[in-house]
């Protein structure tokens, strides 16, 4: 064999080695998405799935990331658990995924968390919840108690009375943010007459009305979860409990309970979330119509959730683009840098060393037509409790839960 | 007594009777099928949920609410025929067999109506707003509830025992054997009961589709209550389902009252444990009576 053909087969070896990594930079990008569809969680979750899809679809019809398209591969909790650990490792081990977005209830994100740290996986939980998780893996980009308990507990002291009553699901979650309510309630020297925990089970709720009758607070702070605990409300208005007490919540409408109820049950009750669909600005008028466009003019309303989903996938994309890279490290060091996007609630910034987000909030009232009336909002909160307690920039290294420090 | 401690007591009261109330209701369907014919359907929270869909159809065409549960309870009665037919008369004798077979179909169902319904909750305002009582409020709807647990209660003792069908079908029930010799057809008898037994489901999940939420995984709230107060009650399909939901729904109200839910769920569990330990043929084992 002359020494000539061995150079032209080499040069012929080298050229299809770089053309077959040129084809591999065009190949689909994979992320993942762990979301409960199915169940009694799939109030939230079928808001946050059309969220997710859309995200995607409009990202990749910019052009993608990095030039890439975005291959979405996702998976339907069932409202359990046990499938969030197993989809989480089928995710970042089977399907390579670069980023995995999910989880809806703490208990699933706490699921998700030792998995996604295990295989070294960027994680995005987007959804309200209890704050304080400070990990180098995870992002959290929903509303934390310091931006929402804190303005709703002064709020109801200021317009309702210093007396409160809190229902909340018995979980992580639940157990948590009473602590919060509780903790923000003594600052502002109110009067918590009693609290009660209710598994996601229940939906019969006699018990809890009798009990509210007798302490007779002039708030009730609920922090009820899941399609079963729907229930309550209606059972309080039946029982002709609002006309004595009134209700604030830090989750209801996140599963559309304004859509479920009848206008005459959910009117009244109070929320803080960043996103209400009524919100009027030209940004998420155009968010609106591009939801409607895609999935309907009947869309029953697009949740607080499902945005938090949508801001989660543009701020991922956006540090891709930044890091220049899927690599979880130049991802994550781009996203610390404080990269931010302009969602429809507003302008939403990844705060660096905390990996929660600084967003506008908003304050509103359920109405007699299945949504909210805007009462007022704030603009560009921090996220003050994990901005105090967690530097993942000068201590990388932590995976960590910080709670409320409780008497 | 002073009236504030009376209203106090008639509101706990109501509130019991609430409780058992709705035990009474989502089990009695399931007491009848297991009581007559040895049969568990593990699909019962199922059966449960097609009534309320079924009522949330009527009620959403237009209907009146209190016709709706009536077509809800003919709906999931005419289903159970269907599945009776189909499924169940395959497998009379092998209990383990129904066991799979039905839980099977509660999968199915509980899918099939995502696909039709969508995965979304759904509701029904509840009616008849709030009557006071002293210083406390309760739901009119309440009243109707604990009414219609004692109705269905009623209506069971009266098709069993005054109906011609009912004195067939306890017959078939003691003695297959001699009941087929007389003339009787167990196969007719069988599948009436369970059709009678999947309208009560029907009814069941209509009444409760004013007070809960109406999703297709709704069944899995009450199929463990259901099952284990039929459990507890044992064979008696009318005395042991009172009795045992009156303890066990009694117990649960009387400790979610004095401490959480939570631990309410865990009394009626521990008691419901107990109970078996000490009666392992439940409440209404070693009584005379056949219902």
């Amino acid at each position: 064999m002359s020494r000539k053909f061995m150079k032209g087969a080499l040069a012929a070896l080298l050229m299809a080695a770089s053309l077959g990594a040129a084809a591999a930079d065009k190949k689909p990008i994979v992320v993942g998405s762990i979301l409960d569809e199915t169940g009694p969680l799939n109030i939230y979750g079928t808001a946050m799935v059309d969220a997710t899809k859309l995200a995607i679809k409009q990202i990749n019809e910019n052009g993608g990331v990095l030039g890439r398209q975005l291959k979405l591969v996702s998976y339907d909790a069932q409202s359990d658990n046990a499938k969030y650990t197993l989809y989480a490792n089928q995710l970042s081990l089977k399907d390579k995924a670069v980023v995995i977005m999910g989880g809806i209830t703490s208990a699933s994100r706490e699921a998700v968390r030792p998995v996604i740290n295990r295989n070294k996986t960027l994680y995005f939980y987007n959804e309200q919840y209890e704050g304080g998780v400070c990990d180098k893996n995870v992002f959290a980009t929903g509303i934390v108690p310091s931006q929402q308990v804190a303005p709703t507990v002064a709020w109801a002291m200021k317009n309702l009375g210093k007396k409160f009553y809190i229902l909340a699901a018995d979980y992580n979650y639940g157990h948590i943010s009473t602590d919060w309510v509780k903790k923000y309630v003594a600052q502002a020297a109110g009067q918590v007459v009693g609290s009660e925990f209710i598994p996601l089970d229940v939906a019969e709720f006699s018990s809890v009305i009798t009990k509210l009758q007798e302490a007779k607070p002039d708030v009730v702070f609920s922090l009820l979860v899941g399609g079963n605990h729907i229930a309550f409300y209606r059972q309080f208005v039946a029982s002709g409990l609002r006309d004595k007490m009134k209700i604030v919540s830090a989750t209801f409408g996140l599963g559309n309970e304004q859509v479920v109820l009848a206008p005459e049950e959910s009117k009244d009750i109070v929320a803080v979330y960043p996103y209400f669909q009524e919100i009027d600005t030209p940004a998420n008028k155009q968010f609106v119509a591009m939801w409607h466009k895609e999935f309907g003019k009947d869309y029953a309303y697009i949740t607080d959730s499902a945005v938090t989903v949508w801001n989660g996938w543009h701020l991922w994309a956006n540090a891709v683009g930044k890091a220049g890279s899927t690599g979880r490290e130049k991802v994550i060091k781009a996203l610390e840098s404080g990269i931010s996007f302009d969602g429809p609630s507003g302008t939403v910034t990844i705060d660096g060393p905390s990996h929660h987000v600084y967003q506008n909030t908003h304050f509103a009232r359920a109405n007699d037509k299945h949504g909210f009336t805007v009462l007022g909002g704030e603009k560009n909160v921090p996220p003050a409790f994990e901005k105090k307690m967690c530097d993942l920039i000068k201590k990388p290294n932590q995976h960590t839960q910080f709670l409320p420090e409780t008497k | 007594m002073d009236w504030s401690q009376f209203d106090w007591l008639i509101n706990l009261a109501l509130s019991m009777q609430l409780s058992i109330a709705v035990l009474v209701i989502v089990s009695i369907g399931l007491a009848v099928v297991f009581g007559m014919m040895g049969i568990i359907n593990l699909a019962h929270g199922e059966f449960l949920m097609l009534g309320a869909y079924a009522t949330l159809a009527c009620v959403r065409a237009g209907i009146n609410l209190w016709l709706s549960m009536g077509i809800a309870a003919f709906v999931v009665g005419i289903f159970g025929l269907v599945v009776e037919q189909l499924l169940i008369r395959h497998l009379y004798g092998r209990l383990a067999d129904s066991m799979l077979a039905t839980w099977g179909l509660s999968l199915i169902m509980a899918q099939v109506m995502v696909l039709i319904f969508g995965p979304s909750t759904q509701g029904i305002a509840t009616p008849l707003g709030s009557i006071n009582i002293g210083a406390y409020s309760v739901s009119g709807y309440s009243f109707v509830l604990i009414a219609a647990a004692v109705v269905l209660l009623a209506i069971v003792y009266w098709v069993f025992t005054r109906t011609p069908y009912g004195v067939m079908a306890r017959a078939a029930m003691q003695m297959p054997g001699m009941a087929a010799a007389v003339g009787i057809n167990p196969k007719l008898i069988n599948a009436g009961t369970f059709a009678f037994g999947a309208a009560l489901a029907g009814v069941g999940g209509a009444l409760l589709a004013p007070l809960v939420g109406v999703m297709p995984s709704m069944g899995q709230a009450y199929i463990a209550r259901a099952f284990m107060t039929v459990i507890v009650g044992g064979p008696g399909v009318i005395s042991g389902t009172a009795s045992s939901a009156v303890l066990l729904g009694g117990m649960e109200n009387v400790v979610s009252y004095l401490s959480t839910p939570f631990f309410g769920q865990g009394a009626l569990l521990v008691l419901a444990i107990v109970l078996l330990r000490v009666l392992p043929t439940g409440i209404s084992g070693r009584w005379q009576r056949q219902l």
